[in-house]
């Protein structure tokens, strides 16, 4: 194994919890602010994914994609909020919880309506084509780079936002005290739509983002969703301070895992073996990481306002 | 129209030669309508039902369900239409943990099951049935043919595959024919849609070629980040991943790669053409092969139909045995656990106008059958 | 005088006892699988509701139990089937065929599992037990899914139904009254457990922790205890689960399933007693007659839960016998 390999595989994973972030990021302010637990939000990245890959192929570009995939995202969020989710507020996670799944369905049923069957071609933008070379010789993908870059400056962004704006002033009382931020004056409704269409244009920009390296399809957002979870718990939920570290651990752990475990494995047993033992193992790894997190500290690395 | 009209002639001619049309047959179809998966499920089910509307034959009933690729619906379907729908026989599975969960039930009733894609191992070894025939493949046959013609072509191969049976067998099956190093030995996660770590040990490999089964979303994803990643070492897979259903979605990232296979638009023979021809016409798309296996199968039902009683059923299974279709992949026949011996081909992804498809090749395997047909003792 | 409630859950037993009857009578037997579905779903629940309901506990992950149930029926019947005996390392068990071995076994294996989920879980509460519980299935589903001595993702087949003395299980309406027999016997335990001090004092602790605490009682004990009984009945479903459908799979560990637990409790309506009865019913009912009018099924059982959730609270019960004594 050379060090260039291992590098570009601590790349590669912290790309992949760059991408977790921005799906985290959502959801945990989500539950920070309104205190709701959001199944769907999987679906709104898979809307980002779908309304990018549409426009991408009606104007052939996609940057006017990527800006459709976030208002496209944000647009149904705000839908579904004033909808559905603010009758949900005041109900316990029960009710939540069965109200977002049935969302899922919907979503996913109703996606397949409109676009059909087969999965849609998204590529990435030719100006992000290539790679750029390492240091020590190996190449990398750009538009990967680009993708940690663009979570890092979402993060810095949504630092910026709650710590210095009156929009992120009004958010933290949210969180703090949701009574007393209705006593002063706040129009607490809207910032609720605010808040979640903020968090679905996170998640819907992570979908169209993705979207160009994976496939466009109906069921995308399940599998991030449940990684986005395992992030939020980890990172203590309604912390965005958590959910950007414990996306990168997150991230960072699948990505090794999945690239050491059958080298390790490999020590004792055959290749083919091991090759098993190994990929079984890598898919559990970053609940067993939770699980032993949790053990010790059961809010989470960064307990948030809860 | 005219296609319909020739059918029936066929039909007729056949009934006239002495061959009496038998008893009525009812067949459910269990396949994908809905979710991820669904584009393989519509194939299989517009496929099916083109043969039987070619036939024209009114003693033919089709009931098709949607199983939502889930194992305990797919269970619950097969349940209702043997016991209330009374169906001869089943097909259309897609999927081949939904096989493992229906066939060994509804054979053991007493039901035909024609599969139209589905082959695990499991079914055409020590565990196979007079009752349940494939009409597509056996899991490995393309794995082994993309292995046959790596020989020919790479000394060193990277080989992956998800972690699930079906890719076990993938790769064992790929190994079975490959007589060169295999460098790397990769499983990754079922469903599993990020790739960077996969890529980066094939760069680092020093492998000449890759080797990659991965069916559906999994495949468009590991193609579109591989053209994107610069490593510019060939590709290689069985057909599942540049079939007709998944190109649109990788694009030209696809293009020149070779994948093996049974059929291919290109192919030149009547059967082939006048398929093609009448799918385009009447769906407005280009088939994958999973519309071409399933037309297969509806046709071996009406062959047989037209030769035995369907509740008789030695008389029926030895009728399907004897394949007496125009399939169009070319030569078609049913080994002895009645899975099929046929040619196998290496395509190559190209474009025809705008619209990416395969082009044959070479011919890797004639009369090829598969390596568990020994086991099938019954 | 017997409450209103508790003449809705007759008229709900004798309404699911008489569905495969008259099914037999109309000549339509698939509705007795139907009914035995509804049985085992139902029985899933129960388990299910004694944390969610009288717990007040959101556990996302109970498809690992129900799962676990299933696999023990599938690996202790391919055991039995192929004569090889099972080989657990520090010594090796003859697989069975027989239900009440492998229930035994199936919930034991299902309590150790909930013992070590619910000793980490439940040091949690609120959002962070749903994802735990969630996080834990999803270990126990991929783990399934790439181990390949039982099948992994292609699952097991079970070729010939378990047997149970006295009953030819291979007989859809045999099979069916065995599954009524014990789902009517674990709502039996499960109105002795609501009463009891043990039921009472989990209730209290959803409503109190620190008054049940300053009594004497530790909440975490009396909820670790309902956690480990809730896994085991899940798990007791599970394997009747793989007997009627003569197959286990993974899908019986993944979190559509657990979500669907969840949804069968609120249709019914929570912490009721015949809540997870009610709503089992009606969900396999409503599945069934969506997915032969249309593909898009998917999208309308969405909107009939969504509508559920949010005009008609408190369940099919709640609609039926009023509102609820507690909670």
């Amino acid at each position: 194994m050379s060090s260039a390999l291992l590098i570009e595989q601590l790349l590669n994973g912290l790309q992949l919890g760059v991408m977790l972030f921005l799906m985290a990021a959502g959801l945990t302010l989500i539950f920070g602010v309104m205190g709701l637990i959001n199944l769907a939000h999987g679906s709104l990245y898979m809307v980002g994914a779908f309304a990018c890959a549409w426009v991408a192929a009606q104007t052939g570009s996609f940057w006017i994609g990527l800006v459709a995939s976030l208002a496209a995202a944000a647009a149904m969020g705000a839908i579904v909020e004033i909808a559905i989710i603010r009758r949900l507020y005041k109900r316990d996670h029960l009710d939540q919880v069965l109200a977002t799944f049935a969302l899922i369905l919907i979503f996913s049923e109703g996606t397949r309506w409109v676009f059909g069957s087969v999965p849609l071609y998204l590529n990435v933008p030719s100006q992000l084509a290539g790679f750029v070379t390492l240091p020590g010789g190996s190449r990398y993908q750009l538009y990967r780079l680009a993708i940690i870059g663009v979570g890092v400056a979402v993060a810095l962004g949504l630092y910026l936002l709650i710590s210095r704006t009156r929009l992120g002033m009004r958010i933290r009382a949210g969180e703090s005290d949701r009574e007393m931020i209705g006593a002063l004056g706040v129009d607490i409704r809207t910032l609720y739509t605010i808040v979640f269409a903020l968090g679905a244009a996170l998640a819907g920009f992570a979908g169209a983002m993705v979207g160009a390296l994976q496939s466009v399809q109906v069921g995308m957002g399940e599998p991030v969703l449940i990684l986005a979870f395992v992030v939020i718990v980890i990172g203590g939920i309604g912390s965005i301070k958590g959910a950007l570290v414990g996306a990168i651990l997150v991230g960072l752990i699948d990505t090794m895992g999945r690239f050491l475990m059958p080298q390790v494995f490999s020590i004792f047993m055959g290749t083919s073996q091991a090759a098993t033992a190994g990929a079984a193992v890598a898919s559990m790894l970053i609940y067993l990481v939770m699980a032993v997190i949790l053990a010790v500290r059961p809010q989470g690395l960064f307990a948030g306002a809860k | 129209m005219k296609k319909i009209v020739a059918a029936g002639i066929f039909g007729l001619s056949l009934s006239v030669s002495g061959l009496a049309m038998a008893e009525p047959v009812k067949i459910g179809m269990i396949t994908t309508l809905s979710g991820g998966g669904a584009g393989l499920g519509i194939d299989t089910r517009d496929g099916f039902m083109l043969a039987i509307e070619q036939a024209g034959n009114d003693e033919i009933e089709v009931v098709i369900e949607d199983d939502g690729q889930r194992p305990e619906l797919a269970v619950q379907i097969a349940d209702k239409m043997i016991q209330s729908d009374q169906v001869d026989i089943l097909t259309g599975i897609v999927w081949s943990n939904l096989a493992m969960a229906v066939v060994p039930s509804a054979t053991a009733q007493g039901k035909f099951y024609v599969s139209t894609n589905a082959a695990p191992a499991a079914l055409a070894g020590a565990n196979c049935h007079p009752l349940y025939f494939n009409a597509a493949y056996q899991n490995d046959n393309l794995h082994e043919a993309a292995g046959e013609y790596a020989n020919g072509q790479y000394e060193k191969m990277f080989i992956m595959a998800p972690n699930y049976p079906a890719g076990q067998d993938s790769l064992a099956g790929f190994k079975r024919y490959f007589e060169g190093e295999v460098t790397n030995e990769v499983y990754t996660q079922l469903g599993q849609t990020d790739y960077a770590a996969e890529i980066a040990q094939i760069r680092d490999s020093g492998a000449d070629a890759v080797f990659m089964f991965l069916p559906g979303g999994m495949g468009i994803a590991f193609m579109k980040q591989y053209a994107q990643s610069g490593v510019d070492i060939p590709v290689t897979g069985p057909g599942f991943s540049f079939s007709q259903d998944v190109l649109p979605a990788i694009g030209d990232a696809a293009l020149g790669v070779m994948n093996s296979g049974q059929w291919a638009p290109d192919f030149d023979n009547e059967a082939s053409k006048s398929f093609l021809a009448a799918f385009q016409e009447k769906y407005d798309r280009l088939p994958s092969i999973y519309a071409v296996q399933a037309y297969d199968a509806a046709q071996l039902i009406l062959s047989a139909a037209s030769k035995a009683d369907v509740k008789d059923a030695d008389a029926f299974a030895a009728a399907m045995m004897e394949a007496d279709i125009e399939s169009p992949r070319g030569k078609f026949s049913f080994n002895t656990n009645r899975h099929p011996i046929q040619d196998i081909f290496m395509m190559e992804v190209v474009k025809d106008g705008d619209v990416l498809t395969n082009r044959t090749v070479e011919t890797v395997f004639t009369d090829h059958g598969d390596a568990y047909a020994e086991q099938c003792t019954q | 005088m017997m409450s209103r409630e508790t003449i809705v859950n007759i008229g709900l037993a004798l309404i699911l006892l008489a569905i495969p009857f008259i099914a037999m009578q109309v000549g339509s037997p698939f509705y007795v699988t139907l009914a035995t579905r509804m049985a085992i779903l139902a029985l899933a629940a129960v388990g299910l509701n004694l944390v969610l309901g009288l717990g007040g506990l959101v556990s996302f992950g109970h498809a690992a139990f129900f799962g676990v149930g299933g696999y023990a029926a599938g690996i202790l019947a391919s055991h039995a089937f192929s004569m090889q005996p099972l080989d657990l390392g520090f010594a090796s068990v003859a697989g069975t065929n027989s239900m009440l071995a492998i229930w035994l076994v199936a919930m034991l294996a299902a309590g150790l599992l909930a013992l070590f989920i619910g000793a980490i879980s439940l040091r949690t509460s609120g959002v962070y037990f749903i994802m735990i519980t969630l996080a834990f299935a999803q270990m126990t589903y991929y783990f399934a899914i790439s181990w390949p001595a039982y099948g992994g993702e292609d699952g097991l087949s079970i070729f010939v139904r378990n047997q149970f003395p006295g009953i030819n299980t291979m007989v859809p309406l045999s099979f069916f009254l065995l599954c009524y027999g014990v789902l009517m016997s674990v709502l039996v335990l499960f109105a002795l457990i609501a009463r009891s001090r043990f039921g009472t004092a989990l209730q209290a602790a959803r409503q109190n922790d620190v008054r049940v605490a300053s009594v004497g009682i530790a909440p975490f004990r009396i909820r670790l205890a309902a956690f480990v009984i809730s896994g085991m009945i899940t798990a007791l479903a599970g394997a009747l689960y793989a007997d009627l459908n003569r197959f286990v799979s993974p899908s019986m560990l993944s979190w559509h399933m657990s979500g669907e637990f969840i949804v069968l409790i609120i249709l019914g309506g929570v912490a009721r007693l015949f809540g997870p009865v009610a709503g089992a019913m009606m969900f396999v009912m409503v599945e069934y007659l969506l997915g032969g009018m249309t593909d898009r099924w998917q999208f309308f059982l969405g909107l009939a839960l969504l509508a559920v959730v949010l005009f008609a609270r408190g369940g099919l019960i709640g609609f039926l016998a009023g509102k609820a004594r507690h909670g």
